[in-house]
């Protein structure tokens, strides 16, 4: 099932929290939806599983208005929302039943289902307790859980790794990548390593609005513009080479990259590479090239950029 | 029709599991059962074969535990943002509103149906007028159900169950004793109007064993204008965060 968001916007009272983002996902997709606290990343995705409706525009499933199929569509959404919200004086079994039920899985699959996410989600020790007895990673687990019982075509999780253990965090992202392929998925998240290992796109929001959208690949592209390499090079004088890396018609800048000899930074001209030049320089001059890193901007840096006013 | 049944079954889980149905049992019992049997102008001190002085402590018991079984329903779940969970299921409002109300109706019915035995032993002591009986319990449930329908509107405009609980008990308190009061002190038309908004008016009419339209539409009325107060105020979170 695919998501169409049309220039939704939802106000409380004189602030605006969403303001007119448009944007798809389509089955087989994951997002990563990126934005500082406050940009409006969790308001966007209540307005999605229908519990905030929107103050203008429109969201489609599968082609179909959220707000006149409600009922129906909802049972396709699986969500967790942000904080994990329970029900502390259930146990686990019973609320996973609960859930179930309301998400209208027919009566005999309904303890298949429970059992399949009891062992999906590691939660076969704990099973039988109360969830507020649960400590906070058992607890994310009941979350997702729950998200999941119903097998929705879509899959909206706001921070789903929050309190698990390192172990745990890499099954969960191992599982909502293999989800990803067949179903809809849209993640919430401020671990940026996070999104970069499970995400094919990435969605920023700042102050309401998006300020990026595209794979990790596109985004670099785009914030960084120009090639940056870090070389090491031997077996000749700093100064030389310095010079001789200057002179290369591909190079726009060399910089010695601290405090270490014969180690510099390389940025080609827009649009160009030098690696191949600063290779063919070192085989004329019998210098080793022992290093060559191409620096990549991280994304934290790009979501620096893009969120700081 | 399914769904306000599951969250009904889940909501009288809760009841349970946390004790509060058996203290609310036990005191209600126990209230009722002291001041029927056992203190004030109770059956033997009136010395009829009627349940009478039962149903005068019940009509007051149950206005002040109604509040307190309610004022968790709406309010708790908005503090914790379970709400926002159970909405995003396959739900409408009006289903989660429909199964906590019911949930609450069926507690005080298991309530009311422990005193059965009250009538057995009623029957024993002389000739009981079944017929009152009946309407008595009947007068008990609508009373009910129109405080749970007002609880749940108190417990859906806060996050706080304290508030929940006193407003409810506040907005009880007009019906169940201030619009009587009023009625006394005015005549004509505004006497009359104080007169059919007051609970006691038709309560006692339907426990002398006379089941008028004119009280089911008041408790019906107050019982679909609680709730739907109560799925409007739900629907509220859409103003403000």
């Amino acid at each position: 099932m695919n998501i169409k968001v049309e220039n939704l916007t939802k106000t409380f009272g004189a602030q605006r929290a969403v303001d007119r983002i448009s944007f798809e996902v389509n089955t087989g997709e994951i997002l990563g939806f990126l934005g500082p606290n406050g940009a409006g990343k969790t308001t966007t995705v209540k307005m999605i599983t229908n519990y905030l409706i929107p103050t203008m525009g429109n969201i489609e499933i599968d082609g179909k208005s959220l707000f006149d199929n409600a009922e129906e569509i909802k049972k396709h959404i699986g969500y967790l929302p942000e904080n994990n919200p329970l029900y502390h004086e259930m146990p686990v079994i019973d609320y996973l039943e609960f859930c179930a039920n309301l998400q209208g899985i027919p009566k005999e699959k309904i303890n298949g289902r429970i059992y399949e996410m009891v062992r999906v989600c590691g939660l076969n020790a704990e099973k039988h307790k109360k969830i507020g007895e649960l400590s906070k990673g058992y607890r994310q687990r009941t979350g997702l859980a729950q998200a999941m019982i119903h097998d929705p075509e879509i899959l909206i999780l706001d921070e789903p790794t929050s309190g698990l253990d390192p172990n745990q965090i890499v099954e969960i992202r191992k599982l909502i990548r293999e989800l990803g392929r067949e179903k809809t998925v849209i993640l919430c998240t401020h671990i940026l390593p996070e999104v970069e290992a499970t995400c094919d796109r990435i969605l920023i929001i700042h102050n309401g609005k998006i300020v990026a959208d595209g794979t990790a690949d596109t985004l670099r592209k785009q914030a960084q513009g120009q090639e940056l390499m870090r070389v090491k090079i031997e077996e000749g004088e700093s100064n030389v080479i310095f010079q001789s890396l200057q002179e290369l018609p591909t190079v726009a800048m060399v910089d010695f990259a601290g405090r270490e000899v014969n180690r510099f930074e390389v940025q080609s001209k827009p649009g160009l590479s030098s690696k191949k030049d600063i290779f063919q320089l070192c085989v004329k001059n019998n210098w080793i090239l022992t290093e060559s890193i191409p620096i990549e901007t991280k994304l934290e840096d790009i979501f620096r950029n893009l969120t700081m006013n | 029709m399914k769904q306000i049944w599951i969250i009904t079954k889940r909501e009288l889980g809760a009841f349970f599991n946390s004790l509060i149905a058996y203290v609310i049992l036990i005191l209600f019992l126990g209230f009722s059962g002291f001041f029927t049997w056992l203190f004030g102008s109770d059956i033997f001190m009136v010395g009829q074969a009627s349940l009478r002085s039962f149903f005068s402590i019940a009509y007051w018991t149950l206005f002040f535990f109604i509040p307190a079984l309610t004022m968790r329903l709406l309010a708790e779940e908005k503090r914790s943002g379970t709400i926002e969970l159970l909405l995003t299921k396959a739900v409408s409002d009006r289903e989660v509103v429909l199964g906590k109300f019911l949930s609450t109706l069926i507690l005080i019915i298991i309530a009311l149906a422990f005193t059965l035995p009250y009538i057995i032993t009623v029957t024993n002591l002389g000739n009981l007028d079944l017929g009152a009986v009946i309407c008595g319990y009947l007068g008990l449930v609508l009373m009910s159900g129109v405080y749970i329908s007002i609880g749940l509107f108190a417990s859906s405009i806060t996050h706080n169950q304290i508030i929940a609980f006193l407003t409810a008990l506040f907005m009880g308190l007009f019906f169940h004793l201030i619009f009587d009061i009023l009625a006394n002190s005015f005549t004509g038309f505004i006497g009359q109007v104080f007169n059919y908004l007051s609970m006691t008016v038709h309560f006692e009419s339907i426990s002398r064993g006379v089941i008028d339209s004119r009280d089911l539409i008041f408790f019906i009325s107050l019982m679909i204008l609680g709730l739907y107060f109560a799925e409007l105020s739900l629907s509220r979170r859409n103003v403000s965060n």
